[in-house]
């Protein structure tokens, strides 16, 4: 329905749409209600993900990654999977967020080592930030790395994981320093193997329900001090640097589940029919369609703006930030009022059958996490102040 | 204006007691498993809150439609669900108040009075008419000594475990609207055919039924009123209907407010609670004032139907339960918000408050009919 053509660079950019489209509906979809209902995460599509090249796009060209393009690349895919299964879209999120630290600041030797493992050996990333008491304020965080001779021990408990059950390798923020405040943190790349780490239970959640979410605990994991990604006191850093990168793709999220309500509606509209007048005559599905329209349009140019902002490696902080938090409220806005159209033309919105009533569930998830549209306003207000000196 | 009177603080007062200790404990596995409640119905009854509504004269207690939406709201600050029951009993109540003679009254109502667990249900809705209640027909028949009823009903609250509902149909299709009339159909009367339970986003531990009527047999005395008073009948139990749809959605609302406050008092980021960001405090105003000005409306609503001034109550009515479920909707969806990863987690009862509001926007008429109501009547428009 939507063309994206015009925020679409280059031809290698459209076909690959055209072909996650198309597979996103023949395969994804089908199991969208399913992984849902059952809360399970779908091995499947992983596999299918893998298949396409989506868990490795921000990667290194060698190592699988799209190249040129890249975050256009994963926005776009992350909105065609997300208009039939947000689960689905939000492993290609958390992949690209979890190895976002390695890929930017990890050593020629730690990439060497770990990239193909990940891309050939097809290894989950889980990014273990938020913690009980640090969730939007990640300078909160307790976790500790000790250095001892070679090797760094961790200790800490990570909650609200995603892929933390089912990730073959692991982000960390750990603190580096006793000291207080954003210099005081590090990342650090740890294997699922190693010994002390432990998954804790997975979440229940509203929405977003086939996304594998854990806590996870580290009970003195040694990693070799090489492990360390970047310089010591830099994780702060390389954490709002990778946030870039994942809001516009949160917001991409936000605007396929959108999109998908608006289908949704729109098949309805098709479908029924009364024999007084057309139904998109009615009112408030006039409203609710115009509106919709407006708002999709509105998100998807912020969404590419700051993707193409973040390929072009320009300052792209405040466009992320306002897709994200435009993009979700739009999501939000857009499922509720999809859930009331179908209501009102069939009276079977609220149902479990129908799909709008779990993209409603899924799109608030889009709001909240990383960072909430709260903190997306004082993100907004900051850049624009140091813009204006 | 609303300061409450001696009857309403002791119900109130016992209200708050069997929901701290009996209702909010059950409220997270009522919504996990989708059941009905019976636990619930068999505590209501118990404690004689099952029926408030029901009139002195059958043997009830009558209290004021104020006073049973501040029960509702008590109830649904806890579980919406629960909250339901009681909106789903005065539900099948009214139609009966409003239009049956004494025998049938008599027949019925008594068997609602004190410790009763006899469970009641409207059918309103008939499939693909949605919120447009009459535009497709339930007939019914007159054949000597009963009526036959034809046709599909869905949404009907409680209405596979009810021991009688009743049931809107036309007995006169040329009249339109005037060619409607009210039945009183139990459980076991031949041709009630229960179709299935639906599955819900929200309101989970509560049951609306698709049931199919196929000749369904209704003695003669059952109608409620005489032929044709269906639709005044009906609009009536819809706006009262409303009213309590609008108490339930403030309840629910100042339930996910608690939650949120109580949550923000305690959650430290950036070296202080949360509270203490204005970003929070801004939408905690919000939220107060948004329940606040619900609460007020429904007591309005409530108010001009106890005064019975019918020709203000279905606007009022539409008022209360658009602004009062559009509060919840919001309020809850802040409450999450405020919550963040947690609020978004099953551990935690703001996103259930958050699926419950979405329904209020929905049952009782959708809130795009609501609108349509009020625009229509505000403009002089039948």
């Amino acid at each position: 329905m939507f063309d994206q053509t015009s925020f679409i660079p280059t031809e290698k950019l459209k076909t690959f749409r055209d072909r996650i489209q198309r597979i996103a509906r023949d395969k994804i979809a089908p199991q969208a209600s399913l992984v849902d209902e059952e809360e399970f995460f779908n091995r499947e599509v992983e596999s299918l993900l893998w298949d396409l090249g989506l868990l490795t796009l921000t990667f290194p060209e060698k190592y699988g990654g799209f190249g040129k393009g890249r975050m256009v690349a994963l926005c776009l895919a992350v909105e065609e999977i997300a208009k039939v299964c947000a689960s689905s879209s939000l492993l290609l999120i958390i992949q690209a967020v979890g190895s976002f630290p390695i890929i930017d600041r990890g050593s020629k030797e730690l990439k060497e080592r770990y990239l193909p493992q990940m891309s050939q050996g097809r290894k989950l990333v889980a990014y273990l930030v938020t913690e009980p008491t640090a969730g939007s304020d990640i300078s909160g965080i307790q976790s500790m790395a000790v250095r001892e001779g070679d090797e760094y021990i961790l200790n800490g408990s990570k909650c609200f994981a995603t892929s933390g059950g089912v990730a073959g390798i692991y982000s960390v923020l750990a603190k580096t320093s006793e000291k207080e405040g954003k210099g005081s943190s590090s990342f650090f790349l740890v294997e699922r193997e190693s010994p002390g780490l432990s998954i804790g239970r997975a979440e229940s959640k509203l929405g977003q329900r086939g996304s594998n979410t854990t806590e996870v605990f580290l009970e003195n994991v040694r990693v070799p001090a090489g492990n360390l990604l970047g310089r010591e006191g830099n994780g702060f850093l390389i954490a709002m640097k990778d946030f870039d990168m994942s809001r516009p793709a949160i917001a991409a999220q936000a605007l396929g589940i959108a999109e998908g309500a608006f289908e949704a509606i729109l098949q309805f509209v098709k479908e029924r029919h009364t024999p007084q007048r057309p139904i998109a005559d009615h009112p408030a599905i006039q409203a609710i369609l115009a509106d919709s329209a407006i708002l999709i349009e509105a998100s998807r140019g912020l969404v590419y703006r700051a993707a193409i902002l973040n390929d072009e490696r320009k300052q792209s902080t405040k466009f992320a930030s306002m897709a994200k938090c435009f993009a979700g409220d739009a999501a939000m806005k857009i499922t509720a009022d999809a859930v009331d159209a179908i209501q009102v033309l069939s009276g079977y919105g609220f149902l479990r059958d129908f799909q709008v009533e779990r993209m409603f569930r899924d799109g608030k998830l889009t709001q909240i996490f990383e960072g909430t549209n709260q903190i997306q306003r004082l993100v907004i207000t900051r850049q624009i102040l140091k813009e204006s000196m | 204006m609303f300061q409450l009177d001696e009857e309403q603080r002791l119900i109130l007062q016992s209200v708050r007691e069997i929901v701290r200790k009996e209702i909010e404990p059950r409220a997270a596995d009522l919504d996990r498993s989708g059941e009905f409640p019976l636990g619930v119905v068999r505590i209501l009854a118990k404690n004689d809150i099952l029926n408030p509504l029901l009139p002195r004269a059958c043997g009830g207690v009558e209290v004021s439609t104020s006073t049973f939406c501040m029960i509702v709201e008590e109830i649904a600050k806890a579980c919406a669900s629960a909250s339901l029951l009681l909106i789903g009993q005065a539900e099948g109540t009214l139609p009966i108040v409003y239009g049956a003679d004494e025998p049938l009254k008599e027949k019925y109502l008594r068997r609602l009075t004190a410790g009763s667990e006899v469970l009641i249900g409207l059918g309103a809705v008939e499939p693909s008419a949605g919120t447009g209640i009459f535009s497709l027909p339930t007939h019914a028949e007159l054949r000597g000594s009963h009526y036959s009823l034809g046709g599909e009903k869905c949404f009907v609250k409680n209405g596979s475990v009810a021991d009688f509902l009743v049931l809107y149909a036309y007995t006169d299709r040329s009249k339109g609207n005037l060619g409607v009339s009210a039945f009183v159909v139990e459980k076991g009367f031949p041709g009630l055919v229960f179709k299935r339970d639906e599955d819900k986003t929200g309101t989970r531990g509560t049951v609306y039924s698709e049931m199919l009527l196929e000749n369904l047999r209704v003695p003669r005395e059952n109608l409620i009123g005489r032929e044709g008073d269906g639709f005044s009948n009906m609009l009536k139990t819809l706006s009262a209907s409303r009213v309590f749809t609008a108490a339930q959605a403030a309840g629910l609302a100042q339930g996910a407010l608690d939650e949120a406050l109580s949550y923000a008092r305690r959650r430290v980021q950036f070296g202080k609670t949360i509270a203490h960001h204005p970003a929070i405090q801004f939408m905690i105003a919000e939220m107060a004032a948004g329940i606040e000005s619900a609460r007020l409306l429904t007591y309005e609503a409530a108010f001009l139907l106890d005064q019975e001034k019918w020709e203000k109550v279905g606007t009022y009515a539409a008022m209360a339960k658009l602004v009062a479920s559009d509060a919840a909707m919001k309020v809850t969806s802040d409450a999450v918000q405020i919550m963040g990863g947690y609020g978004y987690m099953r551990d935690y009862p703001v996103e259930r408050m958050m699926r419950d509001a979405k329904a209020t926007q929905i049952y009782a008429g959708t809130n795009q009919i609501m609108k349509l109501i009020i625009g229509r009547d505000l403009a002089g428009i039948s």
